[in-house]
């Protein structure tokens, strides 16, 4: 059986739901084993196992948290000749494609962002052309390095928490790169909601709302949805940056959209249209998101998503 | 690279030819090449040349010695992703332009770009776009930043050098939360359509930019071989493509009152809720 290393980006009791994503692809394409981004203590070994990891590979002494990318470029490249690993998961975020690319160079191999499906064979299938095209690709030298988005694979039902926690080696990592130094990070304030990139359902509001968000995060608390927002409602500082969907944004394949006050920029489409469901709610009839929404509702936000929220609530009782 | 902080900055802005968002585009052929008629300016390189310009002038501009240099790899039209930058304000401009390069993925791109910025001397600031608007792969400049052996300040919303400081600082949204950052120059700087508002050419930059020069580089004169750039050189390859069906547009309600109720319903009736 071929090993697949999957990158963890911070380790922690509970992994998150993409984490748990790349673990199963993984054990589903050989033996997992489990690269640590950051430090892990015997319940996120536990959990992670629980998840798919028969093993661990760690920095021995530990990974320099003040170094940007390259620290995990190095503690990865290792990981990668002490396995022999055929391919490597990672996340499809800023850091994921970074740490891929890089180690890439390194191993004079090949990279593929995007993916929402890995085959038996390493056959990546991926979305291009913002969603317009779905390609499938494969990497033709050194092992495959694949970035997965969220929400690409169906998730096994919790395996037991194995007895003993599997083994962690540990690498000696050479002289790093030249890193940027990290001075300072300031958390994302937490909201209770679910991860924008992760969410099952998103509710996202324009610049139709007009400052108030209340609306959009009512009726998605009311579906315990993520919210989203288009670059007009993050640049008029209405919500955080980081609700953004779009091209540079995040980008979101739910179960459910609901767009509210968006009227369907080339931009903000690239973000969200392969979400399964699309439901838009906007005033104007000749709305360009009228065009990939499964129900298209002409009206008001403010009055169809609370009305919605209410009736939510009223049949959950 | 020169590292003296109070000298001039010699900059350097990757910039992109592709497709325009705006319109529908297509992979065709044997390899599901992307089709590149109707290409412009990656929008996205914008901020790049922006933020190039702004590092410039803040150090006293041309007249200070500081040189922006507009740099792309890509087929003959690609001269007009040059031709842009130099009219919104860059000094020269360099295309590499060879039809082995065609069907570079990003490793093979970084390949020839790293090795270019080599050949030309070496630069204290190179900058890119957060991703090309046709791979979206946002890998090049963290493989450049590899290749090259500099620090890499990727994906900022904010960038600064203070005056006479060697010391770049920036602001990125990272997955821990916004992270702070600086490295010493020389740097890969990569900035995202939040850092800047690009300035648009105005009737003298289009006039000055006629008489700007752009050298023309060939993979000989890299020292590159042909097998290792373009389809040849790339690791990864596309097996085949298929445009997403197009999503056939439901039904569309005008709400007279009652619409949160039918929105209700609908997610009732696809098992939703
Ligand atoms: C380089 C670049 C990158 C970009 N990246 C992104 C990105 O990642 N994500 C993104 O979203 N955009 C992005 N954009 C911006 C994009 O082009 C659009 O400008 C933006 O998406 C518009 O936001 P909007 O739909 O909220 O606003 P508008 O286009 O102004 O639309 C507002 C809509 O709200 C409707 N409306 C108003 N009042 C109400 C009401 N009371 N009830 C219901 N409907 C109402 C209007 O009919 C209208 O359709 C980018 C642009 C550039 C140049
Ligand atoms: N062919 C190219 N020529 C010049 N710059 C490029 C090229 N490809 C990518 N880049 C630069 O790298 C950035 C990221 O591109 P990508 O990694 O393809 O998403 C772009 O915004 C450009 O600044």
């Amino acid at each position: 059986m071929s090993n697949i290393l999957v990158y963890i980006h911070a380790p922690a009791g509970t992994p998150s739901k993409g984490q748990r994503e790349l673990l199963a692809l993984a054990a589903r394409l050989g033996q997992a084993t489990a690269v640590l981004g950051g430090p892990a203590d015997d319940a996120a070994l536990a959990s992670l196992g629980a998840a798919g990891a028969t093993g661990f590979y760690a920095a021995a002494g530990g990974l320099d948290a003040s170094g940007l990318i390259a620290p995990a470029v190095s503690l990865l490249e290792a990981a990668v000749r002490a396995s022999d690993a055929a391919a490597v998961l990672l996340p499809n975020t800023v850091e994921g494609r970074e740490i891929a690319a890089r180690t890439a160079v390194r191993l004079d191999a090949g990279v593929i962002t995007d993916a929402i499906d890995v085959d038996a064979d390493l056959t990546v299938t991926k979305p291009v052309l913002a969603g317009s095209y779905t390609v499938k690709a494969q990497v033709t030298r050194g092992p495959a390095l694949i970035t997965l988005k969220a929400n690409s694979v169906e998730l096994p039902a919790e395996l037991p928490a194995a007895g003993a926690a599997a083994p962690v080696h540990e690498l000696e990592l050479g002289d790093t790169a030249v890193a940027a130094r990290i001075t300072a990070t300031a958390e994302h304030t937490a909201t209770g909601r679910p991860e924008l990139s992760e969410a099952r359902f998103v509710v996202a509001g324009g610049r139709g709302v007009d400052g108030d968000f209340g609306p959009v995060e009512d009726l998605a608390d009311a579906l315990g949805a993520a919210v989203g927002a288009s670059r007009a409602a993050t640049d008029a500082g209405w919500i955080d940056h980081s609700a953004q969907v779009g091209q540079t944004g995040t980008t979101v394949s739910p179960q459910l959209y609901i767009s509210a006050g968006i009227s369907g920029a080339i931009q903000q489409k690239a973000g969200m249209q392969t979400a399964k469901t699309i439901i838009a709610v906007n005033k104007d009839p000749d709305a360009p998101v009228f065009e990939i929404a499964d129900l298209g509702i002409v009206g008001d936000l403010a009055q169809v998503l609370p009305q919605a929220a209410a009736e939510i609530r009223r049949r959950k009782g | 690279m020169s590292q003296n902080t109070g000298t001039p900055l010699n900059i350097l802005v990757l910039v992109k030819h592709v497709p325009d968002v705006q319109f529908e585009r297509h992979l065709t052929g044997p390899g599901q090449r992307l089709d590149r008629k109707d290409s412009v300016l990656s929008e996205l390189d914008e901020y790049a040349i922006e933020a190039a310009l702004a590092l410039a002038e803040s150090r006293g501009g041309d007249k200070a010695g500081n040189t922006v240099t507009a740099m792309t790899m890509g087929p003959e039209a690609a001269a007009n992703a040059v031709k842009k930058s130099l009219q919104m304000g860059a000094a020269a401009g360099v295309h590499i332009c060879d039809p082995a390069l065609a069907g570079s993925d990003a490793g093979a791109t970084s390949l020839v770009l790293a090795t270019a910025i080599k050949h030309l001397g070496g630069f204290d600031v190179v900058l890119t776009g957060m991703a090309s608007t046709d791979a979206e792969t946002s890998l090049v400049p963290a493989q450049l930043a590899e290749r090259l052996g500099v620090a890499q300040l990727t994906n900022l919303s904010k960038v600064e050098l203070a005056p006479g400081s060697g010391v770049v600082t920036g602001v990125r949204q990272g997955e821990d939360g916004e992270q702070t950052l600086e490295a010493e120059l020389p740097v890969l700087v990569s900035v995202t359509d939040q850092a800047n508002e690009p300035r648009y050419p105005n009737f003298r930059g289009i006039l000055a930019a006629k008489k700007k020069k752009t050298t023309t580089l060939t993979l000989a004169e890299l020292g590159l071989a042909g097998s290792a750039v373009g389809a040849a050189g790339s690791a990864t390859r596309v097996l085949e493509a298929a445009p997403r069906p197009p999503r056939a547009g439901g039904q569309v309600i005008t709400d007279s009152g009652d619409a949160g109720i039918a929105l209700v319903d609908f997610l009732a009736d696809a098992k939703l809720i």
